[in-house]
């Protein structure tokens, strides 16, 4: 198991390597990260939009029902809405939950591509297929998932005030002073710092687990999970290693 | 013996078939043949009742099955088998596993009799040797042999087979047709067969169909493929020039 | 788009209620749940585990840098950890990724079993495959992603200490008093509830995407990763409604 980890970390790795080449025609390249900015962020805008405002209500609420018996003020609610949406739930949840769409979509893709002999087809035109295929990708993914951690932690907060506001569980003064108060810069650029990595995992593991998977279509299911669950446990990790030396 | 009167199917506005009538008979192998497209998947689909007919009727000897809810075609269905394209064999179950599954979930045999059962089905289909292989570990061929003795493992009444001999070779293809003809003939089944493999047709035709365009073309057995002068039969069966030759070599032409 | 929703809606419920019937024989239907239940629990066992202790690990790490220039003392860590990864990151972490694991492995095996014509063999056999192939799942995924997720929370708040007791952040006395402080047991009612529906929505989604796929690999694919999005957006919605209904 181990020598399976290092043989599949290298292979990775090498991966990456050559990816790094210069392109044959940058304006196909272009015209690719085009494309993959639109499929991944266009194309996820609705759903993080839905997840952030049910994510921020969800954490509104228990905050507010779990100080209702300590001594902490109910203006914390606010405070504690807004860094723990900045901090850790936009950008974690989101993009588990892009993994599972943005990762396994990628993962099928290339899969597919390799399984139909196009990859094939593309490597005996004298195509960096490495380069061709995964870059755009992973370009596209490092531009366009911090907007969308950006985006939805604006709607997590603005679901928070939602959840508590009209409810009548606090006031509105109540939440924005909340909102208003201990605010740290460094917070905001530490979700960056996390959405610009967790891009990198959603994007880079999938395609890796596509672009060698092999034989027919259960093993392409396979790599799709794989793709999603592998993504999934990188993301957890490097988000503890992020607060580690962050923090 | 399944009878098919004025069979329709339509799906959204176009009409896949238009008014077949036919019968298939009891211990004999019957043929449904035609072009890609001509609704032979649709056909056999509607004579297993995997769908319903927009209109006609299908009989099983005195049984309507068109008129039939589920629970009835349920019951029917027990003695229904059939033979898919792709074998349609469980990933997960070995050889033996997938023979035993229709005993495992619809009788309450010991555990020898279904022993005995499997073991006399794998002896039909002669694959002594795999009962612990897994689909995935054998043949083509021998997937469709599975495929065939978990569908007669019941003692069906109606034995359906899809394209049996696709993607096989002409030799293996033989050894199928020979099987699905054998147990025809000693279980008196009534055998279904949707093909567009023409040795299958010159071999086991015991009653041909040629679907063309949703409609019936012509019907008729072996012996009798070679004389007929009916054009779509002929550029079917005998489609390159060279077969046309040798029909020709062969009518004394 | 509305029309379509009600379409599939619709669809789904009909499946649920195909699948309540009488079964053919009592036997393999347990076998198959027992099958079930050790692919999807024992399955699950590592991942679930390594998820858990960085969940912990993070939410531990931030809390203690949050609380750091607080007037709430420093115990409170332990607290906030426990009831945060009870009521809410064990479960919904958790099932997200087992979403991902579970929900696409069952669409990626149902959606194979529709095109490999694996079904229609059952259905011609006389099988209720509705009964069959989905009700199992169901039942091994109730019993065991409970279990799963306390198994999570356990290992969280253990990942936590692990986090802040050997690296000096917090004293152990402190982190003990916290986890013991305040101890509501209703929350975790609340955490069961949630497991129990997560791990319907896990299951139930993915088996439908995949029972009713049409077509080839490319369907396959997308059913595939609507397993995992539909799967997650249930999960999220339904982690609010929960709250909204229990709070």
């Amino acid at each position: 198991m181990i020598l399976n980890i290092f043989y599949h970390i290298g292979r990775f790795v090498n991966l990456f390597r050559l990816m790094f080449s210069k392109p044959e025609k940058l304006s196909m390249y272009w015209k690719e990260v085009a494309r993959q900015m639109n499929d991944i962020g266009v194309g996820s805008v609705l759903i993080v939009s839905m997840i952030a405002l049910f994510i921020g209500a969800v954490a509104a609420m228990q905050f507010a029902y779990q100080l209702g018996n300590t001594f902490v003020p109910l203006y914390y609610t606010g405070y504690v809405v807004r860094d723990m949406t900045i901090i850790e739930l936009a950008p974690t949840i989101t993009c588990l939950v892009l993994a599972g769409k943005v990762g396994s979509n990628i993962a099928a893709e290339i899969g597919g591509m390799r399984q139909k002999e196009q990859i094939d087809a593309l490597e005996i035109m004298g195509v960096n297929t490495a380069s061709y295929l995964i870059a755009p990708k992973l370009i596209a993914a490092l531009i366009v998932v911090p907007m969308l951690v950006a985006i939805s932690a604006f709607i997590s907060i603005f679901g928070g005030f939602l959840a508590v506001v009209p409810t009548g569980m606090i006031t509105e003064a109540d939440y924005v002073l909340g909102l208003r108060s201990f605010f740290v810069p460094y917070n905001v650029f530490m979700m960056f710092v996390k959405a610009f990595v967790f891009a990198f995992m959603l994007s880079a593991i999938p395609a890796y687990q596509g672009y060698f998977v092999k034989g027919g279509s259960i093993e392409l299911g396979k790599a799709s999970t794989n793709a999603v669950v592998l993504s999934d446990v990188a993301i957890l990790l490097s988000d503890y290693i992020i607060a580690l030396i962050l923090t | 013996m399944i009878r098919a009167i004025d069979i329709k199917k339509s799906f959204d506005d176009v009409e896949v078939l238009k008014g077949i009538t036919t019968t298939f008979e009891k211990g004999k192998t019957n043929l449904i043949i035609g072009l890609s497209g001509a609704g032979k998947t649709v056909f056999l689909k509607l004579l297993v009742s995997l769908m319903k007919p927009t209109e006609g009727e299908i009989w099983y000897d005195d049984t309507n099955i068109t008129k039939l809810n589920k629970r009835q075609l349920i019951d029917l269905r027990k003695d229904i088998g059939m033979l898919f394209q792709g074998s349609a064999l469980f990933d997960s179950l070995t050889v033996e596993e997938n023979i035993r599954f229709p005993l495992d979930m619809f009788t309450k045999k010991s555990k020898k009799e279904k022993q005995y059962r499997v073991d006399e089905m794998i002896d039909v289909v002669n694959l002594k040797g795999s009962n612990a292989k897994y689909p995935g570990e054998i043949s083509g061929g021998m997937q469709k042999r599975v495929g065939i003795a978990r569908s007669i493992v019941l003692n069906p009444k109606y034995l359906f087979c899809d394209e049996p001999n696709s993607g096989l070779d002409p030799k293996t293809s033989m050894v199928i047709d020979d099987l699905i003809h054998r147990i025809t003939k000693e279980n008196q089944i009534t055998t279904v067969i949707n093909t567009h493999d023409m040795n299958s047709v010159m071999e086991i035709g015991e009653k041909i169909n040629l679907l063309h365009m949703g409609k019936l073309a012509w019907v008729g057995n072996k012996d009798e493929v070679l004389e007929n002068e009916n054009e779509l039969l002929q550029n079917f069966i005998f489609a390159s020039p060279f077969l046309q030759r040798l029909r020709k070599r062969a009518l004394g032409k | 788009m509305i029309i379509s929703f009600f379409y599939h809606l619709g669809r789904f419920v009909n499946l649920l209620r195909l699948m309540i019937s009488k079964p053919e024989n009592t036997k393999m239907y347990w076998k198959e749940t027992m099958r079930q239940m050790n692919d999807i629990g024992i399955g699950s066992l590592i991942i679930v585990f390594l998820i858990a202790l960085f969940i912990g690990a993070v939410s531990a790490v931030q809390i203690a840098y949050q609380l750091g220039d607080q007037i709430v003392p420093m115990y409170y860590t332990g607290y906030i950890v426990r009831d945060m990864t009870i009521i809410e990151m064990a479960p919904t972490l958790t099932c997200l990724v087992l979403a991902g694991k579970v929900g696409s492995n069952i669409a990626a095996e149902l959606g194979g079993m529709r095109q490999k014509e694996q079904i229609d063999a059952l259905e011609i056999m006389g099988v209720n495959t509705a009964a069959y192939l989905v009700f199992p799942k169901i039942i091994a995924s109730l019993f065991i992603v409970p279990m799963l997720v306390a198994i999570a929370a356990v290992v969280a708040i253990f990942g936590g200490y692990l986090a802040v007791v050997p690296t000096g952040m917090i004293t152990e006395p402190e982190y003990v008093l916290g986890l013991r402080a305040f101890f509501v047991p209703y929350t975790v009612t609340i955490m069961f509830v949630k497991s129990f529906v997560f791990g319907f929505i896990l299951t139930s989604i993915p088996a439908y995407q995949g029972f009713y796929v049409g077509g080839g690999s490319l369907e396959l694919g997308q059913a595939n990763m609507n397993a995992v999005v539909f799967s997650n957006v249930g999960i999220l919605f339904f982690d609010f409604i929960i709250t909204l209904m229990m709070t």
